[in-house]
């Protein structure tokens, strides 16, 4: 057992509560000590990127031993799939972290705003990393519920309706996730991931099972705003402070939802054809459907938060792909490819929306608006931010050599190699669209004519916003490095492992 | 007189400091009997809620009230932890551990540290609900005006 493992949950908690405290009395105090907090984690989840490997670790909360074989206590699993996403939670919270000690400025009680912050990361790191359905359940609670009131902290009539909107949804959601956890209790009696695997895989009530599938589906879907369910997502992530912005956009769809959902879809149920055409029917429809919609946008924050749903849809059409040819018993080499663009997609896409979003708000932090219209000849005054968006708008609009590019080539290769030729016209079709969208967003913002004579003295933002947005654009660059297939394999090709061989995830934890 | 009248107030003196000692009743015998930390503090809060509502008075002088609760909150929360995390340090090596001797079953003072954390959980519980509580008096309060 490491015993690093369950800091990840423990750090965030009790910095959380240390600032409710120590706050009060040293000014300050809360910002430095986030991120101090976060640099720490982030050193910690890159340490284990580099020692997991294939290996999965197990912690047992407690040191309950298993008895009979039969799981008794909480798990913590560490393995491929985990560490990437913990990774890029902990890296991308660290950077909104430092980004927001200048951006908060423009609030007040900074302390209610740092501890939301840390229970949030400390939410998704618990989320991630639970072994059990139960707990996924508990710290999705946690980090949804500190969502809720960082949606709502300007206290303007449109956060707080934004806010409302996100609260009855997300309710919603974790309604049909207990309702289906509840069943997977009663079907299976047990909570442990690896545990119903097994129980499952011993024979089922078809029924019950598919109506499991269902309503799992649905919860996280809602979640990670999968389109039919995406209604809440443009309002929440624009009314946001734009630090948390990223984070939700960057990481939080990806962490409670997209990752819950092919964690349990790949390793707890077994890969069927009929639900595997529903994934990859949502993805491709949030895809084409968030594009169109995004393109019409005048507000910043709106326009990006619409792209979040249609590159989630990359990712989910592309994994949806992988699971069908996967339940077809295709070549391993095909499905590998399909699951590899979407983990990749998934990475470059935390990088270059938290990107935008710190772009965004860097935007709105000088110019005091969101309308792209009042904008414009902000290259000038701004280099820095006007330089860093332009790498992540050519990065999500997949333009050579950034990210971007990679990983959607990766995914349209495997729709051709799968014959599945409209999905990937449509992936090329979306991508096309995505990239009129942001040159509009280059135009407007930063290269046409100023037509608000305020916008004439405007400065860069200030030092520690900048480092988050530099950071981060050096970042989109490197993760193209991902496509050499040297590092590819040491990073992704644990994860597919994980992901495609059906029983190892199970088998490897109960051994344990 | 701000607040109810004699009869409530007299009869909710001897009435809260008998709820509140039954809310602690039910989180020191945690691990003996049913309830626990979430239930005693709840029935603890509610003992406080009674006691605010009978007397009355100003609301809006309670935020003073209110800061204080949320420092004990989170004290309570970190203590947790903090139990949870020496489990770490002592012994085994393993978060959460229960370190502490475990005693004789059926005991008050035995099963280790968990009248421990039934003990902050409970203070945790009873002064959350009660800044529930206090956050919704002083904002209508504050919406009268």
């Amino acid at each position: 057992m490491n015993p690093l493992i369950p800091l990840f949950v423990v750090i965030p908690l009790a910095g959380a509560f240390l600032i409710m405290i120590i706050g009060r009395f040293i000014e300050e105090f809360n910002k430095y000590f986030t991120s101090l907090v976060l640099l720490f984690l982030t050193c910690i989840s890159f340490y284990f990127l580099f020692i997991t490997g294939e290996n999965i670790f197990v912690y047992k909360v407690g040191g309950w031993e298993p008895i009979n074989s039969v799981p008794i206590g909480i798990y913590m699993v560490m393995d491929g799939f985990t560490v990437i996403v913990v990774c890029i939670i902990n890296l991308i919270g660290f950077l909104s972290a430092i980004y927001s000690i200048s951006y908060i400025k423009r609030y007040t009680a900074g302390n209610y705003f740092y501890a939301l912050f840390c229970l949030m990361i400390g939410g998704m790191n618990g989320v991630v990393l639970s072994g059990d359905l139960f707990n996924i359940f508990v710290f999705l609670e946690i980090s949804v519920i500190s969502s809720y009131a960082l949606v709502a902290f300007g206290v303007e009539s449109n956060e707080l309706e934004a806010s409302f909107k996100y609260q009855i949804l997300g309710g919603l959601a974790s309604f049909l996730i207990l309702f289906g956890i509840g069943f997977i209790y009663w079907e299976t009696k047990t909570l442990n991931i690896a545990d119903i695997k097994q129980a499952f895989s011993s024979g089922y009530n078809k029924t019950t099972y598919l109506f499991i599938q269902i309503l799992i589906l649905s919860g996280f879907g809602l979640k990670a705003a999968i389109i039919p369910f995406h209604a809440w997502l443009p309002d929440a992530h624009s009314s946001a402070p734009s630090p948390i912005s990223a984070m939700l956009s960057g990481i939080f769809i990806k962490a409670v939802g997209i990752y819950v959902i092919i964690r349990l879809f790949f390793n707890m149920f077994a890969v069927s054809e009929g639900m595997a055409v529903l994934i990859t029917t949502l993805g491709t429809i949030s895809m084409v459907i968030g594009v169109f919609l995004a393109i019409g946008q005048w507000d910043i924050k709106r326009l990006l938060a619409y792209h979040s749903i249609s590159q989630m849809g990359y990712v989910v059409m592309s994994v949806g792909i992988g699971m069908i040819l996967l339940s077809r018993g295709a070549k391993s080499e095909i499905v590998s490819l399909a699951i590899a663009g979407g983990l990749f997609h998934l990475i470059n896409h935390a990088a270059f929306k938290g990107l935008l979003f710190l772009n965004a708000g860097a935007i709105e932090y000088t110019t005091g608006t969101r309308n792209l219209k009042e904008m414009g000849g902000l290259a000038k005054s701004m280099p820095v931010t006007s330089a860093t968006s332009f790498i992540a708008s050519m990065s999500i609009s997949g333009v050579p050599p950034f990210n971007g590019f990679f990983s959607k080539l990766i995914i349209i290769i495997a729709a051709i190699m799968a014959k599945f030729y409209l999905l990937a016209a449509l992936a090329v079709l979306v991508s096309i669209i995505t990239l009129a969208s942001f040159l509009k967003f280059q135009r407007y913002a930063f290269f046409n004519k100023s037509a608000n004579p305020k916008n004439q003295n405007i400065r860069e933002v200030p030092f520690p916003m900048v480092f988050s947005m530099v950071i981060l654009s050096i970042i989109c660059i490197l993760l193209s490095l991902l496509v050499i297939p040297e590092i590819r394999h040491t990073i992704l090709s644990p994860a597919i492992d994980v992901l495609t061989d059906h029983l190892k995830y199970s088998n490897s934890i109960l051994v344990q | 007189m701000k607040g109810m009248t004699i009869i409530v107030k007299k009869t909710t003196q001897l009435i809260a400091g008998m709820v509140f000692m039954y809310g602690i009743y039910v989180i020191v015998h945690g691990h003996l009997t049913p309830g626990g930390g979430f239930a005693g503090g709840v029935i603890m809060a509610g003992s406080l809620i009674l006691i605010t509502l009978v007397n009355g008075g100003d609301f809006l002088k309670l935020i003073k009230e209110e800061s204080g609760t949320t420092i004990i909150e989170s004290l309570a929360t970190i203590l947790v932890i903090t139990i949870a995390v020496s489990g770490f340090l002592f012994g085994t090596k393993i978060f959460f551990n229960n370190f502490l001797p475990k005693g004789i079953v059926g005991h008050l003072i035995s099963a280790g540290v968990l009248p421990l954390y039934n003990i902050f959980v409970g203070t945790e519980v009873a002064a959350s609900i009660f800044i529930i509580f206090l956050s919704l008096i002083i904002f209508k309060e504050e919406s009268k005006e």
